[in-house]
């Protein structure tokens, strides 16, 4: 559902506006309300999903509820919205010495940075709210306000930890910028085209077309793609921006409530876009893993959901089970390590395409 | 509508831009370049160089801002520092920025502007890889090498004498 579409839907609708720009500007609102709607569920899920994957990983029940009505609900399934209130109604604490402007600023430069990308995201064949031509670029491009606003929030916090927490997510999330983009591209050598449905579209038919199955560089370069992906959403093992044992909170120590809730509300957004770049560029996006079957319009939306989710899930399962790297290490990995890999790994693309096709 | 964006962009860009000269503290003026930045990449847009539009975003504000702002926050009490908005010859820079403006509005109005077909064009990413590959490769390696020579030059000037 592209914004073209909706214009001239709601143009047949209300013959009297037609092309109005009053109805453009309402076919521009209602996909971003929509996608709030799916940043704000996707949060609350997720914040749902991640302490019971937690729970279970640890041999824990997780948040359960307790007592009758809608106190957390049944197996604690409304504690997160529970949680949403309390957020929300929570006293709005700015400290003293903090920088008042750019301390309000930061969690909305870094909301923007991750609802903007969202645009761009294909949720299914004709779900997608604007196919650039660049799409896939854009996604990088605009990923990058996230950090800003991450260093903003630890610079005017007027605290160490904070302080520290936002410039090593500067330090680290434009390294590791490197070797996803560097993956990115080997997807793009092979599709020709940097549009998200265009990329989509090249994989069709079943699972043997998808770019992580093309050849093996691409396979290694999906593995590139999800370890520097993870770093860049300061997902453990590279959470050392918000490090909880060396930095109290790290970037949004200072941060509390409403504020405070934002910078998790754009942490799963960011952590949604990033699976969904992953999917569509290497697995396929909304396309069955099985050709002719399951592949109509509807099931395109639930096959790019799940790969999604998949993704996410994958993204809390290392939460568990690897320690987090020391800040040395993590430079190391990124700068000696993904970085050569992918530098070969266009070479090898471009030599198998050359040689194979 | 298009109008309105464009003037809206405009605006903000050269606004913000006023910002980035005029605010006394620096992280301010650094958070004033990030809308310029923006804007600058909005007028990218209306001249159908989407590419160039990506490549703005990417570069400049996920790679240069961040490295400004970084370099900001690494100086120390750099919150307490108020800059001087003020020159010590305003005669002198005032009149050269005069004569600099007069100059710039005359060669504006009297050079014959190469206009090109209002068509939108399909896509620009195939044309400018091509012509990177074909026609700029000379220039496009000599940047390169240029860039190569300055990242070289830094990591020996910035690393500690044994």
């Amino acid at each position: 559902m592209t914004v073209d579409t909706l214009f001239s839907w709601l143009g047949s609708l209300i013959p009297a506006m037609e092309g109005s720009g009053t109805l453009l500007v309402i076919a521009i609102l209602i996909p971003c309300l929509v996608l709030f709607l799916v940043v704000a569920v996707n949060a609350i899920i997720m914040v749902y999903a991640e302490r019971k994957v937690a729970a279970f990983m640890q041999d824990r029940v997780g948040p359960m509820g307790q007592g009758v009505g809608l106190h957390a609900g049944k197996w604690g399934v409304l504690q997160t919205v529970a949680d949403a209130l309390k957020l929300l109604s929570k006293e709005d604490i700015i400290p003293e010495k903090a920088d008042k402007f750019l301390f309000i600023l930061a969690p909305f430069v870094i909301f923007i940075g991750a609802f903007v990308a969202i645009i761009a995201v294909p949720f299914g064949e004709t779900v997608i709210v604007a196919d650039f031509n660049i799409g896939i670029f854009y996604i990088l491009g605009v990923g990058s306000l996230g950090v800003i606003g991450l260093i903003l929030a630890g610079w005017s916090s007027n605290n160490k930890w904070s302080l520290y927490g936002g410039m090593r997510s500067a330090a680290q999330i434009v390294s590791y910028e490197i070797p996803a983009g560097l993956s990115i591209i080997v997807v793009i050598m092979l599709t020709s085209t940097l549009s998200m449905q265009g990329i989509i579209e090249y994989q069709s038919g079943g699972m043997g077309n998808w770019i992580i199955f093309a050849n093996p560089f691409t396979f290694i370069a999906f593995f590139i793609f999800f370890i520097s992906i993870l770093a860049e959403t300061n997902r453990t093992p590279f959470d050392i921006p918000e490090a909880e044992s060396e930095l109290v909170g790290g970037f949004h120590t200072e941060y509390s409530g409403m504020r405070w809730s934002f910078f998790f509300l754009s942490e799963y957004a960011n952590m949604l876009v990033v699976s969904a770049v992953a999917a569509t560029g290497f697995l396929g996006g909304w396309h069955s893993p099985f050709p002719g079957y399951f592949d109509s319009n509807g099931w395109s939306v639930f096959w790019m959901l799940s790969k999604i989710v998949f993704l996410i899930f994958i993204m809390m399962w290392f939460r568990w089970t690897f320690p987090r790297l020391r800040v040395d290490q993590l430079m190391n990995i990124c700068w000696k390590v993904l970085l050569p890999i992918s530098l070969i790994n266009i070479f090898g693309v471009g030599f198998w395409t050359l040689i194979f096709g | 509508m298009t109008e309105f964006t464009f003037w809206f962009i405009i605006t903000l860009t050269i606004l913000s831009a006023g910002m980035v000269v005029l605010s006394n503290q620096l992280i301010y003026s650094a958070m004033a370049l990030l809308s310029t930045l923006f804007g600058v990449a909005g007028i990218y847009v209306f001249l159908w160089a989407d590419f160039i539009a990506g490549v703005q975003v990417l570069v400049y504000i996920g790679g240069i801002l961040i490295l400004i702002i970084f370099g900001i926050m690494l100086t120390n009490r750099i919150s307490s520092v108020r800059l001087s908005q003020t020159n010590v010859q305003q005669g002198v820079g005032g009149a050269v920025a005069i004569w600099l403006c007069i100059l710039m509005s005359l060669v504006i109005s009297k050079t014959p502007w190469f206009q090109a077909d209002a068509s939108e064009p399909v896509g620009t990413v195939a044309e400018v890889g091509t012509l990177l590959l074909t026609k700029y490769l000379l220039p496009f390696e000599a940047i390169s090498l240029l860039l190569l020579g300055a990242l070289i030059g830094a990591a020996v000037l910035s690393r500690k004498e044994n």
